[in-house]
């Protein structure tokens, strides 16, 4: 035996013989999204095992991905919607929605926050865009993960790797994306408003208000019943006050297992193939329009409420109705409590926070009833 | 469907948007309409039980400790100081998340340690 032969074989053999250029990129996008999400905290939960997914699935000759690979049956979780609607359990089990029903009004901030969604929609279909798939990137304007992942699988699945890049991303641009736009789409004197305490919701409300909304919206939309049920479902366990011990597993330790799984299936799911496209591109620009369209929604509808109710609701609140919880909301305290240091707004922008994820699922339940 | 005109699609829209605010607005008047219904509830068996319970046996309780005022009446100390109490109440208040201007305070009794196992016996349960 060569010496020779040998070590040509085993070159053949290993990974470094078989990358393509394709791959080539991806590692690196790979270890830029590693570096944002390890040393900039850029979402880094969700932003390590989706850049570490991506490592993995551009690896040459690895087969993760391949039919009996490791990722491919890891994936089935995404491709059948199981995980994210065991992530909506862990929100609804995170979530208190105390001041949403404090103040029903910030529903309404909710709803007016998803209009980046629909701006998003008409100028995807412009682009030339499949109806389906400029549904499934519209969506993006919700700023809400598993939700956009839910529709994209459901409509236009082979999106899915930069539908998914984009939300997260965007997510953890909130800081950078909202406080521009609030600053140019309200005065000083707006900013500075505070807002009165909210009232003490009782324990029968928020034992109540999960079935109340599962019924109501699933009987409207049942497309959507995934996504809502499992939230409201992981929300009663929160707040029936006998179920601590599941409630606990649901927002963290499952929680944990899921993200861990739907991120490194997500991220798998950008190969150098389907993901260096010019579609990529364009997807990330558009969720970019989408997502501060819905911002500028949100704070629009938040000063006409806050001119109707003469100085009461301070605007900042609304853009926190884009559904990114609770970020969104952190940033409206952080801006409010910038104009005025006696600010104190987080609570008041968790209403309409929780009221844009009840929002994006309403959202996405029409574009699914239409398109799928 | 391959493509989707503009109208078309602004016409969609419309009608997304609206339906969104549409059932978020028939959800707020639902929460609206459950504050009020919970509420009532909450005072009927509160105004059923006021008159059968008569002021006069809370003033026979022998006072064994002493009357400090507070911001929803007096409160009855056996055994506890002043800031102790405070302290109780401030994290019975937050454990609650209630207003501690909203609580009604009877009495707060420190418990000798015999006391206090068997009182933590009493509540013990395990459940699956």
């Amino acid at each position: 035996m060569e010496i020779g032969s040998t070590l040509l074989n085993l070159w053949n053999s290993a990974g470094f013989a078989g990358i393509t250029w394709q791959q080539g990129v991806m590692l690196l996008v790979s270890l830029t999204l590693l570096y944002l999400g390890i040393f900039r905290k850029y979402e880094p939960l969700l932003m390590i095992p989706i850049a570490f997914g991506m490592l993995l699935a551009n690896l040459p000759l690895a087969g993760l991905t391949d039919p009996g690979g490791l990722i491919y049956y890891l994936s089935k979780g995404v491709s059948w919607n199981i995980y994210p609607c065991i992530i909506f359990l862990g929100i609804g089990a995170m979530t208190d929605f105390g001041p949403l029903l404090a103040n029903p009004s910030s529903l309404f901030l909710g709803a007016a926050a998803q209009l980046g969604i629909y701006v998003a929609f008409i100028i995807a279909n412009l682009m030339g865009f499949t109806p389906a798939e400029a549904a499934s990137i519209a969506i993006l304007g919700g700023a809400d993960g598993p939700t956009a992942i839910f529709v994209t699988t459901k409509l236009a699945e082979y999106l899915l790797p930069a539908i998914a890049v984009a939300a997260y991303s965007y997510m953890a641009l909130i800081p950078m994306i909202q406080p521009p736009l609030m600053r140019l789409l309200t005065t000083k004197k707006e900013r500075e408003i505070k807002m009165e305490q909210l009232r003490v919701v009782s324990k029968k409300e928020k034992i109540l208000f999960p079935i109340i909304v599962t019924i109501f919206i699933c009987l409207l939309l049942p497309s959507v019943a995934p996504l809502i049920g499992m939230l409201m479902f992981g929300n009663l366990l929160r707040e029936c006050g006998v179920t601590q011990r599941l409630s606990d597993t649901a927002q963290n330790t499952l929680m944990n297992i899921v993200t861990i799984f739907l991120g490194i299936s997500v991220g798998a799911k950008a190969g150098g193939d389907n993901f260096l496209r010019p579609e990529t591109l364009l997807i990330l620009g558009l969720g970019l329009i989408a997502f501060m369209f819905s911002t500028i929604g949100g704070l629009l509808l938040g000063k006409l409420m806050c001119i109707i109710t003469r100085g009461k609701i301070n605007p900042l609140i609304g853009s926190a109705g884009v559904s990114a919880v609770p970020m969104a909301a952190r940033i409206s305290q952080l801006e409010g409590q910038r104009a005025n240091p006696s600010n104190f707004l987080l609570m008041h922008a968790m209403g309409p926070n929780v009221a844009g994820v009840i929002g994006s699922s309403v959202a996405a339940g029409f574009l699914l009833a239409v398109f799928q | 469907m391959e493509h989707m005109g503009f109208g078309e699609s602004i016409l969609l829209s419309l009608v997304g948007i609206a339906l969104v605010f549409a059932v978020l607005i028939v959800l707020s008047l639902f929460i609206r309409l459950l504050s009020v219904i919970v509420r009532a509830v909450e005072r009927a068996p509160a105004a059923k039980s006021a008159p059968a319970v008569p002021a006069a046996p809370a003033a026979a309780i022998p006072p064994q400790g002493n009357f400090v005022p507070g911001s929803a009446g007096d409160i009855l100390l056996h055994n506890v100081d002043d800031p102790t109490a405070a302290m109780v109440m401030a994290i019975v208040a937050d454990e609650l998340r209630l207003p501690l201007n909203e609580l009604v305070f009877r009495s707060i009794r420190e418990l000798s340690p015999e006391e206090a196992d068997e009182e933590i016996a009493s509540h013990e349960h395990h459940s699956l």
